[in-house]
């Protein structure tokens, strides 16, 4: 008998006992909802964890102004090599991005989802915002839109948004108190005047709180965004999940600032210290217990395109998609059929009944074990020096549950890479190796498909057991299996002091 | 009497939307203001509306060159962490 795959709330909270696939959680994540709002989330890779290894989304880049100034943005939005919210490759006209819409959608059909997202704030770019939104719903009725704002014009808009049928909006909140947010925000761009500090703040706050409210009252689904930024904002972000979820939000996405000095941007040149994955892991499992959490965001470009984590931009680039020939027509069609059957599969699998935890046979005062996974639809599939990221995995008495993802790449290569494509050094595997072996802090096993003899001993010898035992399992299951296997060797009895498995 | 941008500009666009005399156009390698049309907003607002939502500090200047957001006013990065990272420039 398998334990169940438990939702991503943290163990002190509600579980749900759904079986899932892909990174083992999350359709219970969403389980306090009612169905009709389910039914809108379940395609929706961005708002659903389950939807997001089956379904793909794009955003395309028509909206580069922005309204206010955040201390982990500089507004050099144009780069190609970095993976971060507010970069893109290329600028899009509206007419431009109605084109590649309907390329993209035509060569992926899994795709359910198209959303603006910036590089700046959609809502201070309306017209171009709006008139893509207006010819997409004409042209590609079966896509989904969404839109994401820093919500300071957001309850001017949101008649617009609603007049458009934009199901889903999501706002970056990241404090409800002015003072935290004057440390946030230097000043926003308000009724004509700029206006610094706390005055400023204030006015985006309440902006941000009356347009959730209008949203939710109108029964349009809205994602919270949030950046954790250490010292600033941490314990704050329990009270603006707390709030969020008291105005209807249905889901919050706390998610780690990115501040490298070579980004250029305020808190990277002042050397604000980003949060570790267990801080933002304790968080999120503090928040938890108001609302349900997203765990799986890749903090993605305006301009991706594909599955999360999984950016095909460079297929997609204007000047190949003014070349491509495409059967719109057809097209919808086949999109039709492969949404029909990847709701069918899902449906399959939740239909499936989930076994009881105390069948499995794990002392309940077995500590929990976190594993990271080189994972990829689900599976264990990845060569460890191949992964680009590691899921991470906690299993416990409980059962296994998805924490999130760690980035084996650097974010970008400093201000002297920027434009040369080279991110990392091809030769550089020594250092790579290094980087990758710290970002598994915490973890004591990591699951990978296969895996050379010098990664295996360095790994060892940080502490961490390497397994390529499990290749092409479930990861759920084979997370499982491991820990039932460490569990019968002792090692996770409260009283054995040497507490690491390797 | 006109405002003119700089090369510091950054192509973001939020100057091209609020200027009330459609004077920003784009262009290579940074968007420009038609000095023909540009006003400084005299009579339309209290303030030149591209100055006071450019978020670049030293991208906009008036007819004597002198900065409308001078470094530091919009980051309240200090002085010497701009010039250790290259972003300090005297006014023209």
């Amino acid at each position: 008998m398998e334990l169940p795959v438990i939702s991503n709330n943290a163990p002190a909270a509600e579980g749900g006992g759904c079986s899932s696939s892909g990174c083992g959680t999350a359709p219970d994540a969403l389980g306090h909802l009612p169905d009709h709002i389910r039914a809108k989330v379940q395609d929706h890779p961005c708002y659903s964890e389950e939807a997001h290894h089956y379904f793909a989304r794009m955003h395309v880049a028509v909206a580069p102004a922005c309204n206010i100034q955040c201390n982990y943005c500089n507004r050099k939005y144009d780069c190609s090599n970095e993976s971060r919210p507010g970069v893109v490759s290329e600028l899009l006209t509206p007419k431009q991005a109605i084109n590649k819409v309907l390329a993209v959608a035509a060569a992926i059909p899994q795709m359910t989802v198209l959303g603006i997202a910036g590089p700046g704030d959609p809502l201070a770019n309306p017209a171009r915002t709006f008139e893509t939104f207006e010819q997409l719903s004409a042209r590609a009725p079966d896509i989904k839109l969404c839109v994401s704002t820093n919500g300071l014009t957001l309850p001017q808009y949101v008649d617009e948004i609603a007049k458009h049928n934009i199901d889903h909006v999501t706002i970056t909140i990241n404090c409800v108190d002015p003072e935290v947010g004057a440390k946030i925000y230097p000043w926003i761009f308000w009724e004509n005047k700029r206006i610094f500090g706390i005055e400023g703040a204030r006015i985006l706050i309440e902006q941000q709180q009356k347009g959730l409210q209008m949203l939710t009252d109108r029964g349009i689904l809205v994602k919270v965004n949030s950046v954790l930024i250490p010292g600033v904002n941490d314990e704050h972000l329990k009270e603006v999940s707390k709030i969020v979820k008291a105005k209807g939000a249905f889901l919050h996405n706390v998610m780690p600032l990115i501040a490298e000095p070579e980004h250029g941007t305020y808190y990277g040149i002042m050397e604000q210290p980003e949060p570790t994955p267990e801080m933002l892991q304790d968080l999120q499992d503090a928040c938890a217990g108001d609302m349900a959490m997203m765990r799986h965001c890749r903090q993605c470009r305006a301009d991706a395109v594909g599955l999360l984590g999984e950016d095909r931009g460079d297929e997609f680039t204007m000047d190949k998609i003014d070349v491509m020939d495409v059967d719109y027509e057809a097209a919808m069609v086949r999109r039709k059929e492969v949404h029909d059957s990847i709701i069918e599969q899902l449906e399959a699998k939740r239909g499936s009944s989930a076994p009881k935890v105390e069948e499995v046979g794990i002392p309940a005062d077995s500590r929990p074990v976190l594993m990271a996974v080189a994972g990829k639809n689900g599976v264990v599939a990845e060569h460890f020096g191949h992964a680009r990221e590691f899921l991470i995995y906690e299993a416990s008495p409980a059962g296994v549950r998805f924490i999130g993802h760690r980035k084996t790449e650097l974010y970008c290569g400093g201000m002297d890479a920027c434009g040369d494509g080279d991110i990392v050094d091809e030769g550089a595997t020594e250092s790579l190796l290094e980087r990758n072996i710290r970002i598994l802090e915490g973890c004591e096993v990591v699951l990978c498909s296969k895996i050379g003899y010098e990664p295996w001993g360095k790994l060892e010898a940080a502490g961490i057991a390497p397994n390529g035992e499990h290749a092409m399992e479930p990861i759920e299951d084979a997370v499982l299996a491991v820990y039932k296997e460490i569990a019968a060797t002792g090692k996770l009895s409260p009283a054995v002091d040497n507490k690491k498995v390797a | 009497m006109a405002l003119q941008i700089t090369e510091s500009c950054v192509n973001c666009w939020a100057c091209v939307d609020v200027c009330p005399n459609e004077a920003i156009y784009e262009d290579k390698p940074h968007f420009l203001i038609d000095d023909s049309k540009c006003t400084e907003c005299l009579g339309d607002h209290a303030v030149a509306q591209c100055a006071a939502i450019c978020p670049i500090e030293m991208a906009i200047v008036d007819e004597l060159g002198a900065f409308l957001n001078p470094p530091g006013s919009l980051t309240g990065i200090p002085m010497e962490k701009l010039k250790q990272f290259g972003l300090w420039k005297e006014a023209a």
